[in-house]
């Protein structure tokens, strides 16, 4: 039996259609640019970093320098994200 | 091997003796003791800086702190390594970060507080902003 090829589409790159919840920081620039400090991301699409950034942001372009860390470690933005992530984007470091 | 963020303004000189003498308790061990102190500037990019705000990211900031000293601890042979950095709002001339490391000789904890600063400026996720004469600016690169 072929359930996967009865399903609809959009169905089979998330077959249990599972709403993933990821929580977003921003910090220092990139806080004030977007506005907000904490959001969350409840979607059922999404799947990497790049794909939070889209949704948290509102859909505004990606400054160039910008870092990312998923758990507190760095990444680049094609990382991928699973339930419980949280993902941070901030504008490059200076500290010390 | 320390790490710690305060909020308030400290006494890096105070914070090596103490932490010398209560925790490192290691008199006669260690040959070599390599400070390095951070002080705000009140001049940048040929501006005057009234005062500063300092940004991290809380938990992240500690756990990079902590896997630089774990990664100059393999590099070289170290006793014991200190990092306290402020947060919040800093005035001129106060300590912004003291990186402190103790070894059996001084090519060790020289190198390893070099690199333990080089580290944190391009690792650690915190960000000044500096407040001006007339209006703030986010700094954007580490010189």
């Amino acid at each position: 039996m072929n359930m996967i090829g009865s399903l609809p589409p959009e169905s089979q790159s998330n077959p249990d259609r599972r709403t993933m919840s990821i929580a977003v920081k921003f910090f220092a620039s990139l806080r004030e640019q977007v506005g907000k400090a904490d959001t969350s991301v409840e979607s059922q699409t999404v799947s990497s970093v790049q794909d939070v950034w889209e949704l948290a942001s509102g859909g505004r372009p990606m400054p160039a320098n910008t870092l990312m860390a998923v758990n507190m470690d760095y990444v680049d933005a094609n990382h991928p994200v699973v339930e419980g992530d949280e993902v941070a984007f901030f504008p490059p470091v200076t500290g010390g | 091997m320390t790490v710690e963020i305060r909020n308030q303004d400290f006494d890096p000189y105070q914070e090596v003796s103490a932490y010398q003498r209560e925790v490192l308790q290691a008199d006669g061990k260690y040959g070599a003791t390599a400070v390095f102190v951070g002080s705000m500037r009140d001049f940048n990019e040929g501006d005057e800086i009234r005062a500063m705000t300092l940004e991290h990211y809380p938990e992240m900031t500690e756990q990079y702190l902590e896997k630089i000293s774990r990664e100059a601890k393999q590099r070289w042979d170290l006793i014991d390594s200190l990092i306290i950095h402020r947060v919040g709002d800093v005035s001129p001339n106060e300590p912004i970060v003291v990186v402190a490391v103790w070894s059996a000789h001084r090519a060790a904890a020289y190198e390893a507080n070099r690199y333990l600063m080089e580290e944190l400026k391009s690792r650690a996720p915190f960000w000044k902003k500096e407040t001006l004469v007339q209006g703030s600016r986010w700094v954007e690169k580490n010189t």
